[in-house]
């Protein structure tokens, strides 16, 4: 065990290295910074200076190199927007981003599997059918207009639900998060629905698939002939085997809300990551830019690992090291 | 008699139309007593044994009959009373143990519930029964195997498992699905010696359901034959081996190896068991029978024949016809 997470780090770095250099020299391609920073009326003299100032001046591939010795030690260069360090900027929305996301995973769990369930042990009856083609309304609705009609519908029609930001904070165990307040919650809502929908969608056909596979299979009817009650063979017998795949999925979305709650969080106007890698790409201020992208990787390749271990813990026959091939 | 079954109806309605799998099975079976239940695959020897416990799925149902266990019709019975004799009064054993236990659980998490699902036993108290039990079959060092998982046992040591969860609370029947089918034959032989000395010692009933004579004639005391969801016979074990009636049973007999020498053909039922959709009218063995005649195209009944021996054909062998 030890080994195998000792290995997948080591492939961590290499992923997160070549990430740098795609990202570092993509957004040296997008644009020339200078030409948004530096206003339009600059002399040559003002120009050149805050040029020399963001680092500019020299030759791309120096610019590289002092940006990996920078980020080796966890500076990975300052906002040309802001002026403050990036990862500061970054780990300031981070908080607002992990909020929505694990709302979001909370409520694909928490809808998804009970629904999935209910599909897959009575597919043939109303509720079954009815579950199964909400989830296909699920999957193709685009998350943008549903997010709209989200506000539409309950901020500005039945007025129940702010539209939009963040709700006030308090601090609970030395964490700061609006999860603490009322107020927070009611802010968190509507993003998160719109956030989960498409997950939820794919967990019910998950989890109804899954049961359609294992209902049938020996085990469970040599589980109902020892007399075990029909609660147990669903909530054991079922359950544990079909852990597998939903975990591989909470485990993604987790990811993926994560680093790409960027529409959601336009929509809402939730202060977090998506909001600011956006308004960094337009702004081309690249340290913000690289600095997320590099934060996001780590997260999806922990979340990864955490996802392996738990493979393992659910399911005997798989061991740590044949997953790495 | 421990069970009765009489005229025991399971159908499958398809697209293809209904399916009769079981089509008026009638057996009995008594304490300490190994009923030997003997088809082709697709006879529904297997849907029979599923019947009696009220395992069978939806859209598939007892369409008629009675399951008399102890005296009890089980047919109709709320899930709730059945559930409670399934495992504790009767229990079953399936054929392909590779498949019988659950692969993610633990062996003692999957003995210790089918003991507390009946008994309001303690955790330990119920372990020790698995351990027990798991001694009972055979199982060298059970401690340590109670905490393995199925994958780290071979396929002739889960079924010993699958056996010593049905023997956890000394039923009075156990249904065993061709439980020897997926072993080496070395192991098959003990399986079979363990559940012979058990159904004698217990006064266990047991119905054995196989495909394979073979196997079948050391073991049971009484055999049925069935074909195409009927039995069409039954007898003493000794009786229907030594003088078949049915042309059937005889060709069963006829295709297992041992009567041939060495060099010579094996005789086979020519053409092949019927697809229970497309049932003929009459006797369903008539289009493979030698002896059929125009007379078989309607059904015949199972009728007496000697010595608590019945058969279900127009020309059983033996007489001069």
């Amino acid at each position: 065990m030890t080994a195998y997470v000792i290995r997948r780090l080591l492939q961590a770095a290499l992923v997160l290295f070549v990430m740098s250099l795609l990202v570092f020299f993509g957004v040296y391609l997008i644009g020339d910074p200078v030409e948004i920073f530096v206003a339009a009326d600059a002399d040559q003299v003002e120009r050149a200076r805050a040029i020399a100032a963001l680092g500019l001046d020299k030759p791309i591939w120096e610019q590289y190199t002092s940006f990996v010795q920078g980020a080796l030690g966890g500076d990975f260069g300052r906002s040309f927007v802001f002026g403050l360090p990036a990862v500061t900027l970054i780990l300031q929305r981070l908080p607002a981003t992990l909020e929505l996301a694990f709302a979001a995973v909370f409520l694909t769990v928490v809808i998804g599997l009970p629904l999935g369930l209910w599909a897959g042990l009575r597919p043939d009856g109303f509720a079954g059918r009815t579950i199964l083609a909400g989830s296909i309304l699920g999957f193709s609705l685009p998350t943008f207009w549903v997010g709209i009609m989200l506000i539409l519908v309950f901020a500005v029609q039945l007025g129940w639900l702010p539209s939009n930001g963040r709700g006030p904070v308090a601090e609970f165990l030395g964490i700061k998060s609006s999860l603490f307040t009322v107020d927070g919650w009611r802010h968190l809502i509507l993003p998160a629905i719109n956030l989960a929908l498409l997950n939820i969608a794919l967990m019910i056909r998950l989890v109804r698939a899954g049961v359609r596979e294992v209902l049938p299979l020996d085990y469970i009817r040599f589980a109902r002939a020892k007399g075990l009650s029909w609660g147990r063979i669903v909530g054991v017998h079922v359950m544990k085997n079909i852990m597998l795949p939903v975990v591989t999925v909470l485990g993604l979305e987790l990811g993926a809300v994560i680093a790409f709650a960027v529409v959601t969080e336009s929509i809402f106007n939730w202060p977090g990551m998506g909001k600011l890698i956006i308004d960094s790409i337009q702004r081309l201020d690249r340290p913000v830019v690289v600095a997320y992208l590099m934060v996001t990787v780590a997260i999806v390749i922990f979340i990864n690992l955490v996802v392996d271990v738990v493979y393992s813990l659910l399911d005997p026959r798989i061991r740590l090291k044949d997953l790495d091939h | 008699m421990t069970l009765v079954v009489e005229d025991l109806q399971t159908q499958f309605p398809t697209r293809a139309g209904l399916i009769r799998a079981v089509d008026g099975v009638s057996l009995q079976v008594g304490p300490g007593e190994i009923l030997g239940l003997v088809g082709e695959s697709g006879s529904g020897k297997s849907i029979t044994g599923f019947s009696i416990l009220g395992l069978i799925d939806p859209p598939g149902r007892i369409a008629g009959g009675r399951v008399l266990f102890q005296g009890r019709d089980l047919v109709g019975l709320p899930e709730e009373e059945l559930r409670r004799l399934r495992g504790a009064r009767i229990a079953m054993v399936f054929q392909d143990p590779m498949m019988t236990l659950n692969p993610v659980l633990r062996i003692d998490t999957q003995m210790i519930e089918a003991v507390l699902a009946h008994e309001d036993a303690g955790r330990e108290a119920a372990r020790a029964r698995a351990r027990d039990a798991l001694a009972r079959v055979g199982i060298p060092s059970p401690d340590e195997r109670l905490l393995a998982y199925p994958h780290q046992f071979s396929g002739g040591m889960r079924q010993r498992v699958a056996i010593a969860i049905a023997l956890l609370h000394k039923p009075q029947l156990i249904i065993a699905d061709e439980p020897t089918t997926a072993l080496d034959v070395t192991i098959q032989g003990q399986i079979l010696f363990e559940m012979r000395k058990l159904a004698r010692e217990s006064g266990t009933a047991l119905i054995w359901i196989s495909h394979d004579l073979a196997v079948v004639s050391g073991l049971a005391d009484r055999i049925a034959v069935m074909y195409a969801g009927r039995i069409v016979e039954s007898g003493p074990a000794r009786a229907v081996l030594a003088a078949p009636l049915h042309p059937y049973t005889r060709g069963l007999l006829d295709s297992l190896p041992r009567g041939a020498g060495r060099g010579q053909r094996l005789v086979a039922i020519p053409g092949m068991a019927p697809s229970l959709g497309r049932l003929p009218p009459g006797c369903a063995f008539a289009p493979r029978c030698s002896r059929a005649t125009a007379a078989c195209e309607a059904m015949p009944a199972l009728a007496e024949a000697g010595a608590d021996r019945a058969v279900r054909c127009i020309h059983p062998l033996g007489d001069a016809a």
